[in-house]
């Protein structure tokens, strides 16, 4: 029996039974639509976490004074260290080729006033580098000016939060705050940028790091930001950045430096387990489509006891008759998964258009597991009717009418 | 062309077995024309389904054109269906979803020959047996004098050796049964050997060759009271 003539015959048998077949056409698709939605909704909190973290750059390396000496524990923040991480350590960063960016970044808690308002908020000591490697966004003025970090200038930057706190509709750009013993002009305000890495971005004022540590009275910083020229530079840079502070800590491994690739790593690694688990779930509704499809093709095996007797008096061997039972559950797979297909897009791009800034978005793993899974378990489940249609005796089916 | 020798076939009904067929021995000439007739249960059908390959006998020899058929497997049995033997069954079992044309299609797809070898042999066939104003009718829109000439063309289509008929009007009325049997004579004038099952007298008398059966045993055959 040719291929062609193999196909047409299951399509027609499917054809001709046609509640049976849309009925099972709907229980295959829904699993695998079930599938695809599922994945897609787990890699869109994926997506939606790289984003939240690529907007931070995720080629940034941080280094923080103090040396962790076990692997898996959290950095030490507020670890004991025999020697400052200081600025001049940062500046030196900027001796390597592959260093694009340095920002040191000291931090603070201290009032800031203005008239009789006042609150007490982190302040952040920096350089105008962090503009660009913390991705931030002004809303009014301009941020920390490019000047040498060493010198201690009076201006700031408010968050936004805290500008509308002690400003409310006046625009405080050019007015003059105190910020613990000291007064700063007001030059900028940025733009409302939530919580990231942990500090609320709205609730604080960036003053030059210079100023920030006669502020607090220090040497050390808090941490420094390096950003490298390229991307694949960033394993390099991180020795670098190692090396150098070594050098100058007297040959004392002092400092740690992790990447922001390394947290975003452990993320991905954790929403990718939720998506194929979600998947698995989902896998299982297959599972009960396959079953379906098993006992529906049972009952059409016993419906066509004649017709199966008819094939085998015509000449058509067992194994012909399972190629052909085998077939039309292959084709019912196929055709439901391609439905579910169309069903997962369906509720993808409504669901994006619920929530727009979910990216939602089915992973072409997923999509190939849930035909192939669709294809399996119709097979596996379509075995047992087209086996026992095979092995049906011709002359009992035929005697029935 | 047909030769069985000492064929056995016992069933078993609950605890009792019921010979089928007993010692059989047949031999069946190329163009033969035979009526197998004898009360329900005598072994009518077991034999014809033991000729058409349809039942495996217990024991005995039979050769079909030279060829010790009862010892092929499966595929090569079917082979031989599909080639040699036409059946024509008394509920006709056309397949419900399909045209008269598909139906009669059906054993020649079946032995993988090419759609357009395909059609033209089925628009001959169907031409004869004066079918081709039904050719894309299903079998519900059919008369049953209709659907068992779309049979008959089915069984026929492929050129057997024999044609095996079981009870071919037995669900049909008079008129429509003697159209069918007058195909199945003027097939059987062009050199086809025919084997008939009935339960008709009438019918039964017309073949050049009647066999009687009771038992599971031939108590009849024409063939040698002549001798």
């Amino acid at each position: 029996m040719k291929t062609l003539d193999i196909i047409n015959f299951a399509t027609s048998a499917l054809s001709g039974y046609k509640l049976r077949t849309s009925l099972m056409l709907l229980a295959m698709a829904i699993g695998v639509a079930s599938v695809i939605v599922l994945t897609s909704l787990g890699e869109g909190a994926r997506r939606y976490v790289t984003n939240q973290f690529a907007s931070l750059g995720t080629n940034m390396l941080i280094v923080l004074p103090g040396r962790s000496e076990t692997t898996g524990g959290p950095p030490p923040l507020t670890g004991e260290t025999p020697r400052d991480l200081t600025l001049d350590d940062a500046l030196s960063l900027y001796r390597s080729h592959a260093v694009r960016y340095v920002a040191p970044v000291s931090v603070g808690s201290a009032p800031v006033s203005w008239r009789q308002r006042e609150r007490e908020v982190p302040i952040l000591g920096s350089t105008s580098i962090m503009l660009h490697v913390r991705h931030l966004q002004m809303s009014r003025g301009s941020f920390l000016p490019e000047t040498d970090p060493t010198r201690a200038i009076s201006v700031c930057v408010l968050g936004s939060t805290l500008a509308k706190e002690l400003f409310g509709n006046i625009t405080p750009i050019g007015e003059w705050v105190r910020i613990g013993d000291s007064r700063f002009r007001v030059i900028g305000v940025l733009a409302s940028e939530g919580v990231s890495l942990g500090l609320d971005m709205d609730d604080l004022a960036i003053i030059p790091v210079a100023s920030a540590l006669s502020l607090f009275n220090t040497n050390s910083l808090f941490r420094i930001l390096v950003e490298p020229r390229d991307y694949s530079l960033l394993t390099r840079t991180k020795k670098i950045i190692l090396d150098t502070i070594r050098a100058r800590h007297e040959g004392e491994d002092d400092v740690t430096v992790i990447s922001q690739d390394a947290v975003l790593a452990t993320f991905d690694k954790i929403f990718l387990a939720l998506t194929m688990s979600v998947g698995g779930i989902g896998a299982i509704s297959l599972i009960v489509a396959g079953i379906l499809i098993m006992n529906v093709m049972l009952v059409a095996v016993s419906q066509r006891t004649a017709e199966i007797g008819l094939l085998k008096a015509l000449g058509a061997p067992a194994s012909q008759i399972m190629v052909l039972f085998l077939t039309e559950t292959a084709f019912l797979a196929l055709a439901g998964a391609f439905i579910g297909l169309l069903l997962a897009y369906l509720s993808n791009w409504l669901v994006m258009q619920a929530y727009p800034d979910f990216p939602v978005h089915a992973p072409l793993w997923a999509l190939i597991a849930g035909v192939g899974v669709a294809l399996v378990t119709g097979l596996l489940f379509g075995f047992i009717p087209a086996r026992r249609a095979a092995q049906l005796d011709p002359v009992t089916s035929l005697s029935r009418r | 062309m047909i030769e069985l020798a000492g064929i056995n076939r016992i069933f078993t009904v609950g605890d009792t077995k019921v010979h089928a067929l007993a010692d059989i021995s047949l031999d069946v000439k190329t163009g033969e024309y035979i009526s197998i007739m004898g009360p329900s249960g005598s072994g009518k059908s077991t034999l014809l389904n033991t000729i058409g390959l349809l039942d495996q006998p217990d024991s005995g020899k039979y050769l079909l054109e030279d060829r010790e058929v009862t010892k092929l497997n499966d595929v090569e049995q079917a082979q031989i269906r599909r080639e040699r033997i036409g059946f024509v069954f008394q509920f006709f079992h056309l397949v419900p979803r399909l045209t008269a044309a598909e139906n009669v299609e059906l054993p020649l797809v079946l032995s993988g020959i090419t759609p357009t070898e395909r059609r033209k042999r089925v628009g001959d066939i169907l031409g004869v047996l004066g079918l081709s104003e039904r050719a894309h009718h299903r079998p519900d829109q059919l008369s049953g004098g209709q659907r068992q000439r779309v049979a008959i063309a089915r069984a026929t289509v492929t050129n057997p050796a024999v044609l095996l008929a079981d009870e071919p009007t037995g669900n049909l009325d008079r008129s429509s049964g003697n159209d069918v049997v007058s195909i199945l004579e003027e097939l059987n004038h062009q050199g086809l050997t025919l084997i008939m099952v009935t339960h008709d007298p009438e019918l039964g008398r017309r073949a050049s060759r009647r066999i009687r059966m009771e038992d599971g045993r031939i108590t009849r055959d024409s063939l040698h009271e002549n001798a």
